[in-house]
């Protein structure tokens, strides 16, 4: 399986990264040779094998569904690149 | 001053031989002198170090002191810390002020640690040889015999270990998603322990994949990195992934000895090409367990080789979901766009360096539709039968013994060509992580050019007691009393 620069720009626009020319390029390469040494484990008969989808084997703790911290507005808003009140502020979305 | 292990100074401390502000001070110096050289360091926090050391007295004279009273560490810069910025190496977090602390830093200051600041890594603990920072490249403290090229510290936790090398901290926390504790803790002749899943939180961690991130300290010796375990593990609430287990007392395991141990030697980790250098070492290894008491016995991890491929869809894909978070609206540097699409587009493309993207774009592609089953799925399951082989394995050991790295430290801006050659670094380091499993590397020799080879101990899920005796008793026969060029005290 291999990647055309147009399947690139389809990932790129996934993950929401713009990439001129030349990036789509060397990802195109680099990825290729990634995917490539990936393919390796088509060699690996898993018929039958659950998949492991967690780090541990014990199961997920669940707790009350209560609010557990104070108010912490000003401190979540600390770190806004741009802010207008208690808001975030984004580009135009509605015209 | 310098010449002391973290458990000697905490001696020296609690007997008033000198203050920590004095032993601060010292290291404070130090980190004044070799950073520059080094680039160890991100970001140095002098004025709260002396805070965190007047504290640290006043405790040691009230005879109220903790595992870590007045003790300097570097903090790994993936660990959030209330008011002092932290980056993950990225130009995306560099305005990053957390107004919290993380579980572990939390649990290291009340056990009355001083940080010194916070230490450079790879991208959001992306690399294996701390090249992929925003913040510059690490010089490792080694060099070679007769040659001043500098070399890379590994990563990505390695200004933590490059720090601890050079004895500009007296120990340092840090982070191994695929190695980044265990492979620059080899490269720079220290020792340091990726515990078990689950035993130390990840909350305030910077997450890379959450499923194979795992916090653990890197210091100069074996018991220094029990010590520092014992502080930074524990049960939190904050993490649905942290274990309710108690924190047995590590410290004291290193001292248990390998008398009667059952110690795995896994043919699948003696690959082709394997550098005879560490080969010889491994066997060394072996042969030192097996006079201290312990048997050696034949096991067979047979999906050893394809734990590599599997990390390399597992952890990207993690981190494709993991830092869609970084989109320039709430947190981190943003980059203008006319609309709010081409926002997110330009905040990434700027703030994220190349091997971050390369690995959003594969984590990304083998998520998407119509690929999920034939990578991630596929993944997953080979993931089983690693932890199956390990499984199966532990029923007839009690810990094993292999190399930690393929080769010792190379030259900055070597293995950079291809993604892949990079990524064989981790391919003794990589399994553990996939089975959850603790691993501990400790400095064992050197190779022909002067530069420390590690060995890698792995035990079973939740028994860091066996590995930090395994482990000491290898320190005990190594007896690697090496150090490098570039250090504080010289």
């Amino acid at each position: 399986m291999s990647l055309d620069p147009a399947a690139v720009r389809r990932i790129a626009r996934l993950a929401r990264l713009r990439v001129n020319d030349a990036e789509v390029a060397a990802l195109q390469t680099d990825l290729n040779s990634i995917l490539g040494w990936i393919d390796q484990l088509n060699e690996v008969d898993v018929t039958g094998v659950e998949p492991l989808t967690g780090g541990t084997s014990i199961a997920l703790r669940q707790r009350e569904d209560v609010v557990t911290v104070p108010d912490l507005t000003e401190d979540v808003l600390s770190n806004a690149p741009d802010r207008d009140g208690p808001f975030y502020t984004v580009p135009k979305v509605v015209e | 001053m310098f010449d002391l292990s973290l458990k000697d100074a905490r001696d020296a401390l609690r007997a008033k031989k000198f203050s920590s502000r004095e032993l601060t001070s010292a290291y404070l110096g130090a980190v004044e002198q070799l950073n520059p050289t080094l680039n160890a360091y991100i970001t140095t926090t002098p004025d709260l170090a002396l805070q965190h050391a007047d504290a640290a007295d006043k405790a040691l004279a009230s005879g109220d002191a903790r595992a870590l009273t007045g003790i300097p560490l570097a903090i790994k810069d993936l660990f959030c810390t209330k008011g002092v910025r932290t980056t993950a190496a990225s130009k995306i977090l560099s305005p990053f002020v957390p107004p919290y602390e993380s579980t572990v830093t939390a649990n290291l200051l009340a056990d009355g640690a001083v940080f010194l600041g916070k230490a450079n890594l790879d991208e959001f603990a992306m690399g294996s040889s701390n090249m992929t920072s925003a913040f510059g490249g690490v010089t490792n403290p080694w060099q070679r015999q007769g040659s001043d090229a500098k070399l890379v510290p590994g990563g990505s936790s390695g200004g933590s270990a490059a720090a601890v090398a050079a004895r500009i901290a007296l120990g340092a926390t840090a982070t191994d998603t695929g190695g980044s504790i265990r492979q620059p803790a080899s490269f720079c002749g220290i020792a340091g322990i990726k515990p078990t899943y689950g035993r130390c939180s990840r909350w305030g961690v910077v997450a890379f994949a959450s499923s194979l991130d795992q916090a653990g300290p890197v210091a100069r010796t074996v018991e220094d990195c029990a010590i520092l375990l014992g502080s930074m593990a524990g049960f939190d609430d904050k993490d649905s992934t942290s274990a309710n287990m108690p924190v047995p007392d590590f410290a004291a395991a290193c001292a248990r000895g390998v008398k009667g141990l059952r110690i795995g030697v896994p043919k699948e980790y003696r690959m082709e090409g394997l550098d005879p250098v560490i080969d010889k070492l491994w066997q060394q290894g072996l042969d030192w367990l097996r006079d201290a008491g312990a048997e050696i016995v034949d096991i067979s991890l047979p999906h050893t080789k394809y734990g590599l491929a599997t990390y390399y869809i597992v952890a990207p894909a993690e981190a494709s979901s993991n830092l869609a978070r970084y989109d320039g609206v709430r947190y981190g540097a943003r980059s203008p766009g006319r609309d709010l699409i081409e926002m997110y587009e330009n905040t990434r493309a700027d703030g994220f360096g190349a091997e971050v993207k390369r690995r959003i774009m594969i984590g990304t592609y083998v998520l998407s539709a119509g690929y999920y089953d034939a990578y991630y799925l596929k993944a997953q399951k080979v993931r089983a039968l690693i932890l199956k082989d390990f499984t199966d394995a532990f029923g007839r050991v009690d810990a094993i013994l292999t190399p930690t790295a393929p080769s010792a430290a190379f030259g900055q801006g070597e293995k950079m060509d291809d993604p892949v050659t990079m990524y064989l670094n981790d391919v003794f380091t990589v399994p553990v992580n996939m089975a959850g499993l603790p691993g501990l590397s400790l400095p064992a020799g050197l190779d022909h050019q002067g530069l420390p080879l590690g060995l890698q101990v792995i035990g079973r899920p939740f028994d860091e007691e066996t590995v930090f005796a395994v482990g000491q008793a290898l320190e005990k026969a190594a007896g690697f009393t090496a150090l490098p060029t570039l250090r504080a005290g010289v």
